[in-house]
């Protein structure tokens, strides 16, 4: 009825603003009144301090809030600088917004954005208005709404939010997020519900689940706080007892922690003495000792016993004092929840779920080893044919990788349509690639065939110049190649266990490549003619193979794969003028790991390299530098026992 | 040293009376000791290049001599470099934190002291503890015998490890790039104990010295000159005797020289090793000139680098290194120095900030294609030419 | 084709060095000493463009004390010992009166005592971890606390975060700025266990496992933020993955200091609208002087390039020391720096930049949420902070201060009332 008569109201005030305007700037709509008597945090809102001015907004009951709420999350409120009042605006050309009244939501003028000021309420004030929007939303008909209100829940749930979301559920008719609200209900009962027997009943309800907002539901519960009394008190719902100097309570935290709570005199420090001393200077002597020989500790200490036994100082608190003061305490642990039968579910559930998820995390800690092993695969597997095969150590083949890369990006600068240029760009890359790749067998590398280190050097100058030309053509800032749409995101089994979509695209081509190098090589005259001339060139020759042609196909195709695996590099990583460097020692040393001459040992030293960067990163979390660092290691202590590589040519082809 | 040695190589003499010849022009051009004309930044541009030519020497034996492609001797230069850095710094941070202390009212004892000096050298790492390798860093004598004992230690074990399985040939380059990679990435560490990605700077403040740059320079100047020479008379020593025999001979043809009962892998191991001390020394004289050292200066691409001079200067003639070392460096000195003019086409300016970089790395290309002796082929020619 | 609108500023400048009617023989020097070439290519090109534009700017309007200024660039190559070498060639071969350049921390600590010997003057540009003084040096960049602890606060008071990830890259600014933001959280009464430290190589580009790490960070129910202080390239595969991952800014929000206009140029920004930067400077800043600086900038360089904060704070720094010659009648370094205390100057934001006695700025600091077309979205501005050279929340520097101006000391020791040392500690 009072919604009604205020409908109304407003109406009639619309009709008034129609009509007269500067009536309605002399009469501001209920909801500007509210607005107005907080216009500063309104205009200026912050998360300490906007929660008593939204509550006021939602007591105001008047119908037009949710509304402005959410526009006010979405910055889309606006105040006018004439007149201090809120209006929501809306662009209507260009630096020119329409404004609409937030009682009547009739359009008032149009006004040029300089005489407006835009709200921008930070994250945290849009998660404070979300949270006070769900109990307008849960029962809206827009599915997207509901949603939107369940996010809010799940960010920040609340004792107060139960009642609305279980008042909610009956009438829930769209089942995904019928089972959303369920859900989310049994983690609010976990935390929020007074019924200690439906707490322990929805714990152990959710106790095989992996999903991080169970754990953020339940480890709140069996927080711990260190506590220090006399004697330990009765009642408190306690998790531990502890003993200082054993376990994790050090003395040292322990006394720090009576020092703070009971206030007994702190320990003294080598520091507190020395000020002391330097306070009682005294003809440059201290307690009759000169002041020059408190170059040594020992001096120091018996000038400070000194001066306390003569009441110029506090008295020293050395080990043994500090002992006897713990001793008359006691150290324990209580939960933050004090319901003990809840603490107790909750440990049990907890337990059983983080056995679960050590065996998800290594079932994760698996996929990214795969994922990195199939990077490190596409980045090698031209260089296992260049150098596996034909024995060219190519140090440019890095730059090819970069080419690929930047012809991906030339390509969506042409393409605008992020599927369509990659699907364009592969071939594109290919070519390319493989054209530089002919152009420099061709022009450098046919001479040096007899000479392999000097290929070396000769690669590594054509490398620094496509760089630096890179460099000059395209600036040295990182480019933007981004990936289409579909490969957005990851795949999540569960909330521990996931992997980007476009790292499992990147494995999946590191898989074609590896059909399309063994099809090639075992079922196609090139393969068969490469075969022939890296086994024996004169005889290959001397079968009507030209040796020339083939040497710079084979090349060709090398660097052709490197540019593909250049524009898939590029759309996981960077694109810049250094993304081939990045690349080209560990390829080298995949090679030389995984074997010479043999694809299978490429994969077999991509595979092993992923898997042991991986496994050292997981044993060191903090210091992805040292697992790179204790990877290469390991690599040159594996050759010293492996030198041919895990899998090793043997007989003629193996030559020397 | 015998008669003999010099009667067959008399291009040392020649060398070792050009050598002097510059290092006294230098200094009588110089401003700390001379008439001026030659700044300071130049004279030490021209230090550092000698100490860069005693490390091309060093790569010539192992490559030009020995047929072995080693990409990780700048690894060795920069423990050098290191070892020496320590003292610097240990000493310079001595005094200063000395200094502060005195002016307190209670004098410090030898753990404040000690705790200062750590505070103020591992500050920048958020640290202020000394790791257990700074052990010896306050005295100078086992300091500067790190720097040779530690870089050759390095080399001993590695080489032990690579010759005894047989790695050669590219795979063998490709090792030792995997260990001065390893060496960096270990340095980038914070927790390295060596100040991480920082390093060590200030190490052209000599403690206790109050001389000017422009003195120290010189000093710095001579001292690289003599090790030059030295290094260059060891070199030609060792290459001219039996042990560069069997070393030729393992370049061209390794099992032949292992079939006439020669312990090849004995030979390639001490080589390395000498060589490492050798690039050792040449880092020690070379960063308190630069200044810092810093683990970026042994990633790999500095080692192939040192590759490429000793391929220009021209391979196998230790005169070469030494040319080639000395003229990429002091090229590329000029061409970043903004000195190099810009060539304007009208429609493209060329700056040479931006395509020296093409040209340095097209030139390596033209050197190995068309003229793989290197400048040193130069002279070839003209002796030949004098001869015909 | 940038190499074109590179050519164009610098033939720009040497255009008007060139014609200009100015005494040929009072030419007042700038060394602009960036990194053209290698790994710090990708940042500092940027600033000796801008800076070539400030030099033509200004003879434009007439140059300084009725001399035409000329830029001497050099490049340092992005290798530390050659910055410390190309400082002494500046300052002893060239002469120059003045040098603005440096981006990494090491590289200024390599330039430090050549800079300090030859008594030149360094205007340092890039937000830095602080811990430092030189005489010789002014400060343009943020200091930590005009650019971390701020954010930080804004993740306490703001968006209520209780659990912080500090992910950096292996080396000097993100380890101090670290360090002192652990010291500040746990007096902020945030527990150990609730700050997770990680570090990377530079151009780290294999995240996965690390947001994973975060994102269960979680599972305690406490509020996750993330501070990057991920440097250059490894910010564009941190954000690539942290967008696979789904990660919404309302969970876990992640501010970064290091991210500015230009590396988000590098990448397709619409999966990270609302995650956040903190800076002095956004190009959005909506001022006349930010259009017109903006303006002439694309106009230079190309309609697609960004202005950046370090960008502002050469800008800034550039236009004080134009103002401290103009007042000192000469371009001497002692008389300059004298001059520069206390000199003002507009930021582009709005408002003022002070020069302080310590050699750095008072700025306002600046929050902004990234939108989707790769700039920020101002949601937060602080009265100008003044710059602190020692931290206040280690306790080693807490008694340290500095004040070229009266003290004549840049490492000072309150508590015990004496000067540390003169030179900065390198």
């Amino acid at each position: 009825m009072k919604r009604l008569l205020l409908t109304c109201l407003a109406l009639v005030c619309a009709c008034q603003m129609i009509f007269a305007q500067s009536a309605a700037a002399q009469a501001p709509g209920p909801l500007q009144t509210v607005l107005q008597a907080h216009a500063k945090d309104v205009a200026k809102p912050s998360r300490k301090t906007i929660q008593p001015v939204i509550d006021a907004i939602v007591a105001s009951g008047l119908e037009p809030v949710p509304g402005f709420l959410s526009a006010w999350a979405d910055k889309s409120v606006w105040q006018r600088k004439e007149d201090g009042l809120f209006f929501i605006g809306e662009e209507v050309a260009k630096r020119t917004y329409a404004l609409t009244d937030v009682d009547s939501g009739a359009v008032v003028a149009e006004v040029a954005k300089k005489e407006l000021k835009q709200l921008k309420p930070n994250s945290g004030v849009r998660g404070l208005i979300a949270t006070a929007l769900v109990q307008f939303q849960l029962s809206d008909p827009n599915p997207e709404t509901r949603a939107a209100a369940l996010l809010a829940i799940e960010r920040a749930p609340g004792a107060a939010l139960l009642a609305p979301l279980r008042a909610s559920i009956p009438a829930e008719a769209d089942p995904v997020l019928l089972a959303r609200k369920t859900r989310i209900e049994r983690l609010l009962t976990i935390g929020y519900d007074e019924d200690t027997a439906a707490r322990v009943a929805a714990i152990e309800e959710m106790s095989g689940d992996l999903g991080v907002d169970v754990r953020a539901a339940l480890n709140p519960l069996v927080a711990r706080k260190l506590n220090v009394a006399t004697e330990l008190p009765e009642g408190e719902n306690i998790a531990d007892i502890l003993i200082p100097g054993e376990g994790d309570l050090t003395v040292e935290a322990a006394y720090d922690l009576l020092v703070a709570a009971e206030g007994v005199p702190p320990r003294t420090t080598p520091e507190m003495i020395k000020a002391v001393l330097a306070d009682n200077i005294n003809g440059g002597f201290v307690a009759g000792v000169p002041v020059a020989q408190f170059t040594d500790l020992q001096t120091r200490l018996s000038a400070y016993a000194k001066l306390a036994a003569a009441g110029q100082a506090p008295g020293l608190v050395n080990d043994a004092e500090v002992q006897s003061a713990l001793d008359l305490h006691v150290f324990y642990e209580t939960y933050a929840e004090p319901n003990a039968a809840v603490t107790t579910a909750a440990e049990a559930a907890l337990s059983s779920i983080s056995t679960r998820v050590g065996l998800n995390q290594s079932l994760d800690l698996g996929l990214d080893a795969i994922s990195l092993a199939s990077i490190y695969f596409l980045a090698a597997i031209g260089l296992a044919i260049t150098f596996g095969l034909m024995g060219v150590i190519n140090m440019a083949h890095g730059e090819f990788i970069m080419m690929g890369a930047y012809t991906g990006y030339v390509v969506q600068q042409v393409i605008p349509n992020h599927t369509a240029s990659i699907i364009v760009a592969i071939p594109l890359a290919f070519a390319v690639t493989f054209a530089a790749g002919v152009a420099m067998e061709r022009l450098v590398i046919r001479h040096l065939y007899n000479r392999p280190l000097e290929t070396l050097l000769a690669t590594f100058g054509i490398s620094i110049a496509l760089q630096q030309l890179a460099k000059n053509i395209f600036g040295t800032q990182a480019r933007p190649l981004t990936a289409p749409g579909w490969l957005d995101g990851a795949w999540a089994i569960n909330d521990v266990v996931s992997i980007s979509y476009i790292r499992i695209a990147i494995f999946v081509l590191a898989l074609i490549f590896l059909a399309v190098f063994l099809f090639i090589m075992n079922r196609s005259r090139l393969g068969l003619e490469t075969r022939a001339v890296t086994q024996n060139p004169r005889m290959a020759a001397a079968m009507g193979i030209n040796p020339e042609r083939v040497n710079m196909l084979t090349f060709g195709l090398g660097s052709g794969i490197a540019g593909i695996a250049g524009v898939a590099i590029g759309l996981y990583a960077k694109v810049t003028s250094e993304l081939g460097s990045d690349y080209i020692v560990q390829s080298f040393m995949t090679v030389v790991v995984g074997g010479v001459g043999n694809i299978w040992g490429a994969l077999l030293g991509a595979g092993m390299i992923g898997t042991l960067q991986k496994g050292i990163e997981w044993l060191n979390p903090s210091n992805t530098l040292a697992a790179q660092t204790y990877m290469i290691i390991f690599i040159i202590i594996f050759i010293q026992f492996r030198p041919r590589g895990i899998i090793a040519l043997k007989g003629r082809a193996a030559g020397d | 040293m015998s008669r003999s040695f010099i009667a067959k190589n008399p291009s040392v003499l020649v060398f070792l009376a050009g050598l002097a010849l510059f290092t006294l022009l230098v200094t009588v051009f110089s401003e700390g000791f001379g008439v001026g004309g030659l700044s300071t930044s130049f004279v030490k541009t021209l230090g550092k290049t000698l100490c860069l030519c005693l490390v091309a020497i060093a790569m010539d034996l192992i490559w030009g001599y020995c047929g072995i492609l080693s990409l990780g001797h700048f690894a060795f230069f920069g423990l050098g470099g290191y070892m020496v850095g320590m003292w610097l710094m240990y000493a310079r941070t001595e005094i200063i934190v000395e200094g502060a202390l005195a002016q307190g009212a209670i004098p410090p004892t030898s753990q404040e002291v000690i705790d200062g000096i750590g505070t103020q050298i591992f500050g920048v790492v958020g640290s202020s503890e000394f790791p257990s390798i700074w052990a010896f860093s306050d005295s100078l004598i086992l300091q500067l015998m790190m720097v040779v004992l530690v870089p050759g230690l390095l080399a001993l074990i590695f080489g032990w490890l690579a010759f005894r399985s047989r790695v050669t040939g590219v795979y063998l380059s490709i090792l030792t790039q995997a260990m001065t990679l390893a060496l960096a990435l270990y340095l980038f560490q914070n927790d390295s104990g060596l100040r991480g990605n920082n390093g060590l700077s200030g190490l052209q403040n000599l403690p206790g010295v109050s001389a000017s740059q422009d003195v120290v320079s010189i000093w710095f100047l001579w001292a690289s000159a003599f090790a030059l020479g030295a290094g260059y008379v060891l070199a030609a020593f060792v290459v001219s005797g039996k042990f560069g025999s069997v070393i030729r001979g393992i370049r061209d043809n390794e099992a032949r020289v292992r079939f006439l009962g020669y312990p090849v892998e004995s030979f390639k191991l001490m080589l390395f090793t000498l060589t490492a001390m050798i690039a050792a020394i040449a880092g020690a004289l070379y960063y308190p000139q630069a200044g810092i050292i810093n683990p970026a200066e042994i990633a790999p691409i500095a080692s192939i680098y040192l590759a490429v001079w000793v391929a220009i200067g021209g391979r196998g003639r230790l005169y070469g290194a030494v040319l080639g070392a000395a003229f990429v460096s002091l090229v590329s000195t000029w061409f970043t120095g903004g000195q190099a003019p810009d060539i304007n086409l009208g429609f493209y300016t060329i700056q040479w900030v931006d395509w020296w970089q093409v040209i340095l790395g097209l030139s390596f290309v033209f050197v190995t294609l068309y003229a793989p002796k290197g400048i040193g082929g130069l002279f070839d020619l003209i002796k030949t030419g004098e001869k015909s | 084709m940038n190499f074109l609108k590179t050519t164009a500023v610098s033939a720009l400048a040497l255009g008007l060095t060139a014609g200009a009617s100015l005494a040929d023989d009072c030419k007042i020097k700038v060394g602009v000493l960036h990194s053209l070439s290698g790994t710090m290519a990708i940042s500092e090109t940027t600033l000796k463009d801008t800076m070539l534009m400030l030099v033509a700017d200004q003879n434009e309007k007439g140059g300084l004390l009725g001399c035409e200024l000329e830029a001497v660039v050099v490049d340092p190559a992005s290798d530390w010992p050659l910055f410390a070498e190309k400082a002494r060639e500046l300052l002893t071969v060239h002469d120059v009166d003045v040098i603005f350049g440096n981006w990494t921390s090491v590289s200024r600590k390599s330039v430090l005592p050549v800079i300090e010997e030859l008594n030149g003057l360094l205007f340092y540009p890039v937000q830095y971890e602080g811990e430092e003084s030189s005489k010789n040096v002014f400060y343009t960049g943020a200091a930590p606390n005009q650019q971390a602890i701020p954010a930080t606060d804004y993740f306490l008071d703001e968006l209520g975060v209780e659990k912080f990830a500090l992910l950096g890259t292996d080396y000097v600014y993100p380890r101090t700025t670290n360090n002192i933001l652990e010291s500040y959280l746990e007096g902020k009464g945030i527990a150990e266990e609730d700050i997770f430290v990680n570090y990377t190589p530079f151009g780290h580009s294999d995240w996965s496992k690390i947001v994973a790490d975060v994102v269960a960070l979680g599972a305690d129910g406490k509020k996750v933020g993330v501070i990057s202080t991920i440097n250059g390239d490894a910010n564009i595969g941190f954000y690539k993955e942290l967008a696979a991952a789904g990660i919404s800014a309302d969970d876990i929000p992640v501010v970064a200091f290091s991210v500015g206009e230009e590396e988000l140029s590098g990448l397709d920004t619409s999966n990270l609208v609302g995650h956040l930067a903190a800076w002095n400077y956004f190009q959005s800043a909506d001022t006349e002087a930010n259009e017109a600086f903006i303006a002439k900038w694309k106009d230079l360089m190309g309609e697609e390039r960004v202005t950046n904060d370090p960008m502002e704070a050469h800008y800034i720094g550039f236009n004080m020391w134009a103002n401290a010659v103009a007042e000192a009648g000469t371009a001497d370094v002692d008389a300059v720096r004298e001059k520069m205390y206390g000199q003002k100057f507009a930021n582009l934001t709005g408002g003022t930049a002070e020069m302080l006695p310590n050699h750095h700025l008072a700025k306002p600091v600046l929050i902004g949420e990234i939108l989707e077309d790769g700039q920020f979205d101002i949601i937060s501005a602080t009265d100008p902070v003044p710059g602190d050279a020692w931290t206040d929340f280690l306790p080693e520097s807490a008694v340290l201060k500095s004040d070229w101006k009266d003290l004549g000391c840049g490492m000072y020791n309150t508590s015990t009332s004496t000067c540390v040392q003169l030179k900065s500690n390198y």
